[in-house]
């Protein structure tokens, strides 16, 4: 039991590494399209270091507390994230829904922390985060849920397990239109340009975290990269059949997330009642068609 | 050649444990200068290519940020009329320490062209503590540039203090500011 804990907090710590220097290589790579030169790959560690290593002033308790419950909620969810197909902390605990459940707590830690900052500019990000998850989750659910439906399991392992057989496809080739929906579900996950509202430094400055600074900011961003990594790591999970080493999803994990950052880099920012009619709009059309295809006329390629 | 006599370990003392803390800190905190552009003059047009594509500020790893909580860097672009002093100074006040001030153009350091004005502030160090200066007008982005990594190096040389000084002479400061701004007498959020 206290192994597949310390398994559980080495995969959280890993993807904590993992994703910030993919977020740093990626700061680069959009420096280069845009003509320049760019930071060095390591300076996210940097940001964070300094960060953490800044004094800081403190809004009364629940400012702090809910920063602590974010970082923790964020961790205990990355626990439970398999890497591949045969490794991960707790084994038959690896649930789709777990997820779902799980990465609200960080959410809400977030949230109530932002509002108890009293700033007004935090209230809003806040809101506006929880409205651009209402408009994702609802195209990207359906189209997980024709996943469990085909594959007849909700285990990460067991859908990646599925994908791998001899005679079945990635889901996001037997499933082409869910994928893209999935794509664009994650997208809005993680904040990126088209669906940022709820960011937007130059709009609502920053949103939630107008009030951070220091030591609290750094943890902040640290919950970020994990988060990142539990939001990245599904989509190759369900949608691009897994990893049976670790290198493949590296790999797999290292395409995805460039590909969304250079799709957010060419793009500007959405406000919030366009995020929300375009989520649910296009993406649930697709996503409830390729449902009906799927399961009714069982068109699965 | 090394004695082989017992000798007793010399323990650093508590000083000397943070000092060591506070030059790892510095490493990182002046490779990580994020700004906050307070653009009241004339010399922000400076900044657009200081920072994208011709000159590139990311390449030191310093970056725009949004809030005075998130900045290590209080930029004073340009000159400074009364009203927008008082803004800068709860501005400043609001960074989190360590926090360093620069001051852009020759509006900070003597008034510049708008030395004979009755709205205008003529030094800025009066007010608040500045780090580096750097002078013209309006200074081109190479000379921006190098003021930027003359910060690095006194954060490095540990000359870059202002944020102790504002707290050492704290009343120094106050006073210049009350002389400067007048007592506030009515407090509500409409009159400050």
């Amino acid at each position: 039991m206290i192994l597949n804990i310390l398994i559980g907090i080495g995969i959280a710590f890993f993807g904590f590494v993992l994703q910030t220097s993919i977020a740093g290589i990626n700061r680069k790579i959009v420096g280069r399209l845009q003509k320049r030169h760019g930071p060095r790959w390591y300076q996210e560690f940097i940001d964070i270091f300094k960060l953490l290593s800044k004094r800081s002033i403190t809004h009364g308790w629940i400012f702090d507390f809910g920063v602590i419950m974010a970082l923790g909620g964020i961790i205990a969810t990355a626990m439970f994230m398999p890497l591949t197909n045969n490794f991960l902390a707790f084994e038959n605990f690896d649930n789709f829904f777990i997820f779902v459940y799980l990465i609200a707590v960080g959410m809400l830690g977030m949230a109530m922390s932002a509002s108890g900052s009293g700033n007004p500019w935090a209230s809003i990000g806040v809101m506006r985060a929880l409205t651009t998850m209402l408009a994702y989750e609802v195209p990207f659910l359906i189209v997980v849920l024709t996943i469990i439906n085909l594959t007849g399991n909700s285990s990460l392992t067991e859908i990646m397990l599925y994908q791998q057989a001899s005679g079945n496809n990635w889901f996001l080739i037997a499933l082409p239109i869910g994928g893209l929906v999935g794509f664009i579900a994650l997208m809005g996950m993680l904040g990126k340009k088209p669906f940022e509202t709820y960011v937007a430094p130059a709009e609502i400055a920053s949103g939630p975290m107008v009030e951070y600074g220091g030591k609290q900011l750094g943890m902040l961003f640290i919950m970020n990269e994990i988060s990142a990594f539990i939001e990245v790591s599904l989509f190759v999970h369900l949608f691009l059949g897994g990893a049976t080493n670790i290198f493949e999803f590296l790999i797999k994990y290292f395409v995805v997330y460039t590909l969304a950052n250079l799709i957010s880099s060419v793009n500007g920012r959405f406000k919030i009642d366009q995020v929300v009619k375009f989520f649910y709009k296009w993406p649930l059309i697709m996503a409830v068609t390729q449902a009906v295809i799927a399961i009714y006329f069982g068109w699965v390629i | 050649m090394l004695s082989t006599k017992y000798t007793e370990k010399t323990k650093l003392t508590k000083d000397e444990i943070d000092r060591k803390w506070w030059e790892v800190g510095d490493y990182f905190r002046r490779n990580s200068l994020w700004l906050l552009m307070y653009c009241t003059g004339c010399c922000a047009v400076e900044l657009p290519p200081s920072m994208t594509s011709a000159y590139d500020m990311e390449r030191l790893g310093m970056g725009p940020m949004a809030t005075p909580r998130q900045a290590d860097i209080l930029l004073v672009s340009g000159y400074l009329s009364l009203k927008t002093l008082r803004r800068l100074i709860y501005t400043y006040e609001q960074m989190s320490e360590p926090k360093y001030v620069i001051g852009l153009g020759s509006c900070p350091i003597n008034g510049g062209i708008y030395h004979d004005s009755h709205a205008v502030i003529n030094q800025l160090d009066q007010y608040i503590p500045v780090d580096v200066y750097v002078a013209g007008c309006m200074p081109n982005p190479e000379s921006i540039l190098n003021g930027f990594v003359d910060l690095m190096e006194s954060i490095k040389n540990k000359t870059a203090n202002s944020w102790k000084k504002y707290r050492d002479n704290n009343e120094w400061y106050k006073q210049n500011q009350k002389d400067a701004l007048g007592e506030v007498i009515i407090h509500d959020e409409f009159h400050e």
